[in-house]
């Protein structure tokens, strides 16, 4: 699903490279966490494969594409198989939750008629049902992440990001965000977590990818934060 | 749905930079009525060209003591000539009546001049208007010649003015363009600021980008348009107050622009306001928008 070929990016001016030659396979329907300190590059691994930055070498392949190689033109097509959640929620603060779901399907061309069907079931998927009409600063930070969850996941990706989504939570907020991102995981979409939280680390138990100096120092399968 | 939340977009968008949208637009009209004005002035100058050289001929005027001999040598040289188209002869007496005619409002005027103060002359029409200089060297040192007059030469001098007056508008129209693009990129990047948070969620769940970019490009195509508009106003009330009002005199003389020329200018200067300030929005974010 995902492959990342000996893959080296120095930002432009960055004395050292934010990831080093790395070399990583994830297969479908496998939830992932990339764990390090600030700046070990991790969340560079995300750019990569949004295609917000290219590699400086190496190829990124999702879903069979080579990234790497892709006409500008192609990657929005390419970013509706890819559902993305960030530590800061990134919602339109004068929409309600129903609506900033409704215009992530809106804006890729589908009806207002689809929209209406769709989203309140997965607010509802998210467990925000009764919650549709109110606007983020409404909402709690969770409640927030799951609009933002559920935007994510309203157009059925394959792969689902995640920059550090419980970044700005408490931790029984966080857990609960946890569980929704598992429930996701087993319909099938492949999970790729950004954080350095480790107490989700540890209560999921899941593949573990450490990366330090922009290199991977450890990749575990069923791993603990360590 | 999606036409409807473009065109919602850019309405919103407009109206929330009302002032810079105002701004955009007075400075497109000028710059636009300036390029209505000087295309019109080619037009018009074009049309003169053909209405004119067609009439015009070369005078040559005699000497006031001119024998009967000189001038029938002239006579002959004009005839041997393979430049001339035809001739005629306009004695002093049809010269004053001429004189008559055109100053008819001045009687005073007619009172002191007789046919004696006004010289005989012949009226050669050329083939070909251009080769007045080899005709002229035909014929110039002939006795009994007081002086030849080119009408071309004269209508050249008209037409000079016209052109320098055509330049300067021109040059205007792109002086006020270049402010109205600036205008117009500025718009557009406080545009794409303001919207800064839904574009980035366009572009993460994946919106095109025309779609994205649509309703910012229609914004400038929209202020190009009312622009256009306005310079075509612009134009239409300074031809009926201007040419066909206070300077009527002058139109005479000038042959009247026809209506059609300035109806005309109406789909050009909204092609070329649109356009131009749609390239310059898309050409603005590709630097504020990038994929």
């Amino acid at each position: 699903m995902i492959q990342l070929e000996n893959v080296t990016k120095t930002y432009p001016k960055a004395s050292r490279p934010s990831l080093d030659d790395v070399s990583v396979g994830i297969e479908k329907g496998e939830f992932v966490f990339f764990i390090g300190p600030s700046g070990s590059g991790k969340s560079t691994i995300i750019k990569l494969l949004l295609h917000e930055v290219s590699p400086t070498r190496g190829r990124v392949m999702v879903n069979a594409r080579d990234v790497t190689s892709m006409r500008s033109w192609k990657i929005p097509h390419f970013r509706r198989s890819i559902g993305c959640v960030f530590q800061d929620f990134r919602l339109l603060p004068n929409r309600t939750a129903y609506e900033n779901v409704a215009f992530a399907l809106e804006v890729i061309g589908k009806t207002k008629a689809v929209a209406r069907r769709v989203v309140p079931e997965v607010l509802e998927l998210v467990g925000l049902g009764g919650k549709e009409h109110r606007y983020p600063h409404e909402l709690s930070g969770g409640e927030q992440q799951r609009v933002a969850v559920a935007r994510a996941f309203v157009n059925r990706p394959l792969i689902l990001l995640a920059d550090e989504p419980t970044g700005n939570l408490d931790p029984d907020t966080s857990i609960e965000i946890m569980r929704l991102l598992d429930r996701i995981n087993r319909t099938g979409t492949t999970v790729v977590m950004v954080t350095h939280d480790s107490n989700i680390v540890n209560q999921m138990r899941r593949r573990v990818i450490e990366i330090e100096s922009g290199r991977i120092v450890r990749d575990q399968a069923r791993g603990v934060y360590g | 749905m999606r036409l409807k939340y473009v065109f919602n977009e850019v309405l919103v968008g407009l109206w929330r930079n009302v002032t810079m949208t105002v701004a955009m637009i007075i400075t497109l009209s000028v710059s636009l009525t300036m390029l209505g004005a000087s295309v019109l002035m080619y037009m018009q100058v074009d049309r003169m060209k053909n209405f004119y050289y067609g009439e015009i001929e070369v005078s040559i005027f005699l000497r006031e003591d001119v024998t009967d001999a000189q001038s029938t040598a002239i006579s002959q040289a004009i005839d041997r000539s393979p430049l001339v188209a035809s001739k005629s002869f306009e004695s002093r007496e049809q010269a004053f009546e001429k004189f008559k005619v055109l100053w008819r409002d001045s009687p005073d005027f007619i009172k002191s001049v007789g046919p004696e103060s006004l010289p005989a002359s012949y009226r050669v029409k050329l083939k070909n208007p251009e080769q007045y200089k080899t005709f002229a060297a035909e014929v110039q040192g002939l006795p009994g010649i007081q002086d030849i007059v080119d009408q071309r030469q004269l209508l050249d001098k008209v037409f000079n003015i016209f052109n320098s007056i055509q330049v300067m508008a021109l040059v205007v129209a792109a002086f006020m363009a270049l402010a109205a693009l600036l205008l117009v990129g500025n718009t557009i990047q406080v545009a794409a600021y303001s919207k800064r948070r839904e574009v980035a969620v366009m572009k993460l769940v994946g919106a095109s980008n025309w779609f994205i970019q649509a309703p910012f490009v229609l914004e400038a195509v929209v202020a190009g348009v009312v622009g256009a508009i306005l310079g075509f106003i612009a134009l239409f009330v300074s031809k009926i107050v201007l040419l066909d009002g206070r300077l009527q005199a002058l139109t005479n003389v000038l042959t009247p622009i026809p209506n059609g020329n300035v109806w005309l200018m109406l789909p050009l200067l909204a092609v070329v306001g649109a356009g131009v300030s749609a390239i310059t929005a898309w050409i603005t974010l590709r630097f504020y928008i990038k994929v």
